[in-house]
């Protein structure tokens, strides 16, 4: 395994994220879009610049226009995102569609999309659940073969980035039943093709989300995305990357959440005393900087094995998820409590951090979802 | 007993007439109980009847004497009304601070100028109650109040600021907590007085929840003039009272870790959402998380049960309140996290058709405050180690 620390590349990276988002897109931002009801949900002018420090192309290669800075890079541009609660397509696009174009796209594909990826002109959405509960391998919407092409049918939920993406990928069936991970296939689908239908839902963290309905939309042969029938283990992988970079936002959303209450405790005063001299509070305080130190490590853990291709990586994504999806709501609930009548405001930041970590949480499996993989991948 | 039997048959066949049958489903959020009081506009007519014939009988403070409006009823009566109106899953007709916590106190501390002016508009849901305790610089500190009320003779002139006050805009009259001497021992220089919200100097500004509705307040208060037959017991006494209140303010709060009348039960709707396989819930971790809380909850009735038996036997320990309101606050967080999981990213939509308008999230978030409101679960846990534990 590579040393748990970060190289001089990527600590400049951390470095310039950090100051980059915390002026460009800080929560005042994210406020904004909310109250004015943006409709794209994002500022074209941040992700100009995003596109500018070339953080669309951290996970390309240099012959499309990327820098391969690899996943470790990208985890803390995201981390950075988490403490800031930026909204962006960074993740749907920079990471989702980059991935899964550069690991299966054929030359074609990765000619036409990945350099207008890495340019910030191009968005994508990963179209993958169809239950409210994440079950990838239930697959219903349908992909039947017409001449050269398929015809598609069915309904996705709730896709994150689905309503301004320009290509949708979508995994659906051309063979077996519902349930089945053989017979389940990835299409990239242009969003504005006949029978796409996008419904933009409002969720509880004000980011980007959408139901996304495919009445007998046609997509020829080259829209396929690796190998027909055979999408799952391509799908399986590009959930451990989504994973391990939820993980990574969701450490942010943890670590600002908590520094957050342990200035708080330094500054308020009950009964004489600031309330960080309360043993009861210092003790949990303490409990949860420790839990987030754990969360640290496996994040790292889980985009370094990526970035090595370890045979481990799919543990340690899920081992990140979990653990960084549990400790972010410790992080998040404690901060409202400790925060007292002020953290239950609209008005104060606090609470929009415990908004955007469930969604992260629940994203492509929760705390049980991925215990449950974990303990399976262990083989008990 | 058979008085009681006779009571139990009259009591359900009066329901049955008299209680509407949209008074007969659950309630939905904050803003869909009736409330009352002047302000307030009927969501239904049905809304309207089931109030107005309730408390007819004084059945909205059932067990409060007849003579000031109330029901009259024995304890025993009280709580088989309580088990009729389950049974066919009526909504209380009235959702009401002065029923719940101000009523009492002036029925319990009160002059008997104070219970004949108060008492029978609360019953009648004429008048809304608000609380003004919290400060801002006075939350868990509740005794270190500013608020000052300067004595003028027959009446005082009241100054400062409250905050958090639930409902302050939609309220007629506020029970408030302020400092009457300020040269003494901080629980001993204060008073709980009643004024009307339309008083000159009274002026609210409402503070959005993270939940996104139902608001509670900033109060500023700017000379208001208040009568000195408006204070409820002793001038300074008013913390022995204010404790006396809490009291029945954190038991109705720990009440709201309990299923509603007509609400599937957690386990219920698991079963609805996951499937059984072979008996049992279909995802083995949801299943182990939701027996966890199933047994905790249950547990949490029968000593919520026994807590009211003792004390009608005249046992049990003091300071229960604070078990009840820790323990059925950190359970209803527990319940509403558990929801969120259960229903996934159906839960999380805010807005919109696309999944009940919203409101799971707003509910799970509104339950964040139940833990801080009424005094924090870490406030009740001190009360409990040092007043039952005899610790520190
Ligand atoms: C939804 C809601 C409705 C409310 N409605 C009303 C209302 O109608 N009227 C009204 O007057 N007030 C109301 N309140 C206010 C409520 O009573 C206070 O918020 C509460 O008492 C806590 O005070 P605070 O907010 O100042 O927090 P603080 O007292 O500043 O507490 C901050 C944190 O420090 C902790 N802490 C404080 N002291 C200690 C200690 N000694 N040991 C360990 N930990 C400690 C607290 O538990 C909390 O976690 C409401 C609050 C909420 C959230």
């Amino acid at each position: 395994m590579a040393r748990l620390v970060l190289n001089e590349e990527q600590q400049m990276l951390k470095d310039s994220a950090q100051g980059f988002l915390r002026e460009r897109a800080p929560i005042s931002q994210l406020r904004r879009l909310r109250d004015e009801r943006d409709e794209k949900g994002y500022s074209q002018a941040l992700w100009s610049a995003m596109v500018e420090m070339g953080f669309t192309g951290i996970l390309l290669p240099e012959e499309f226009g990327g820098t391969g800075f690899g996943h470790v890079g990208m985890g803390q541009i995201g981390e950075q995102v988490g403490r800031n609660l930026s909204a962006s397509p960074l993740f749907a696009t920079a990471v989702l569609g980059a991935s899964a174009i550069d690991l299966a796209g054929n030359e074609q594909q990765k000619q036409d999309l990945l350099p207008r990826i890495a340019a910030g002109e191009l968005l994508t959405a990963l179209a993958v659940d169809e239950r409210a509960r994440h079950t990838p391998d239930w697959v219903e919407t349908q992909a039947e073969r017409r001449n050269e092409g398929f015809v598609l049918n069915g309904e996705k939920r709730y896709v994150v980035d689905g309503h301004i993406a320009d290509k949708l990928i979508v995994s659906a069936r051309t063979a077996g039943s519902a349930s089945e991970r053989d017979g389940i296939t990835l299409l990239i689908v242009d969003a504005d093709a006949d029978g796409v239908e996008i419904e933009r839902t409002i969720m509880v963290d004000s980011r980007n989300a959408a139901v996304v309905r495919l009445s007998g939309v046609r997509v020829d042969a080259g829209a396929v995305l690796g190998e027909v029938d055979n999408g799952y283990p391509l799908l399986e992988r590009l959930l451990d990357i989504g994973n391990a970079h939820i993980a990574a936002e969701l450490l942010g959303i943890a670590q600002e959440a908590f520094e957050r209450t342990v200035q708080y405790l330094k500054e308020r005063k009950q009964f004489g005393v600031l309330i960080g001299s309360f043993q009861g509070l210092q003790h949990r305080a303490a409990h949860l900087w420790s839990e987030i130190e754990l969360v640290k490590s496996v994040v790292l853990a889980a985009l370094s094995a990526l970035d090595q291709g370890s045979a481990d990586a799919a543990q340690l994504a899920s081992l990140a998820k979990a653990k960084a999806s549990e400790v972010a709501q410790l992080a998040t609930n404690e901060a409202v409590q400790m925060h007292g009548g002020i953290g239950m405001t609209d008005e104060f930041d606090i609470g929009l951090f415990i908004k955007r970590a469930r969604p992260l949480q629940q994203l492509f499996g929760d705390y049980r979802y991925h215990a449950d993989r974990y303990a399976a991948l262990s083989g008990y | 007993m058979s008085d009681l039997e006779d009571f139990r048959r009259e009591t359900r066949a009066w329901l049955e007439a008299n209680c509407p049958a949209s008074m007969r489903t659950p309630i939905l959020s904050d803003d869909d109980p009736c409330w009352g009081g002047r302000k307030w506009t009927f969501k239904s007519e049905d809304q309207r009847l089931w109030l107005e014939r309730m408390a007819e009988r004084g059945w909205t403070a059932p067990d409060w004497p007849k003579e000031y409006g109330g029901g009259g009823l024995t304890k025993e009566e009280t709580k088989i009304l309580r088990e009729e109106m389950a049974r066919i899953k009526a909504r209380p007709p009235l959702h009401s601070f002065g029923i719940w916590m101000i009523g009492p106190a002036i029925l319990k501390f009160g002059s008997e100028e104070l219970k004949r002016q108060h008492i029978p508009p609360i019953v009648r849901g004429e008048i809304r109650w608000c609380q003004g305790y919290s400060e801002p610089g006075a939350g868990s500190d509740l005794a270190g109040l500013q608020t000052r009320a300067v004595d003028m003779g027959d009446h005082f002139i009241v100054n400062g600021q409250k905050i958090w006050t639930s409902y302050a805009d939609k309220a007629d009259w506020m029970f408030c907590l302020v400092r009457t001497n300020p040269d003494v021992k901080k629980q001993l220089g204060i008073s709980l007085v009643l004024f009307d919200m339309t008083t000159p100097g009274v002026s609210t500004r409402p503070i959005k929840l993270i939940s996104g509705s139902s608001p509670f307040c900033e109060t500023f208060l700017d000379d208001v003039r208040v009568e000195k037959n408006q204070v409820v017991g002793e001038i300074d006494q008013g913390w022995t009272i204010a404790k006396y209140l809490l009291t029945h303010e954190r038991e109705m709060i720990g009440g709201f870790g309990r299923t509603a009348a007509g609400e599937k039960t957690l386990s219920q709707q698991a079963v609805d959402v996951l499937g059984l396989d072979n008996g049992r819930l279909a995802d083995s971790f949801m299943r182990a998380d939701i027996a966890r809380w199933d047994l905790d909850a249950k547990a949490f009735e029968l000593t919520a049960e026994r807590v009211v038996d003792e004390a009608k036997s005249g046992q049990g320990v003091g300071n229960a309140s604070a078990m009840l309101k820790y323990y059925g606050t950190e359970l209803n967080k527990r319940r509403q996290e558990l929801l969120m999981a259960l229903y996934g990213s159906d839960s999380l939509v805010w807005e919109g058709e696309a999944w009940r308008d919203g409101a799971l999230p707003r509910q799970w978030l509104r339950s964040k405050g139940n833990s801080i409101e009424g005094g924090t679960s870490e406030i009740q846990l001190n009360v409990i180690a040092k007043n039952i534990l005899g610790l520190g």
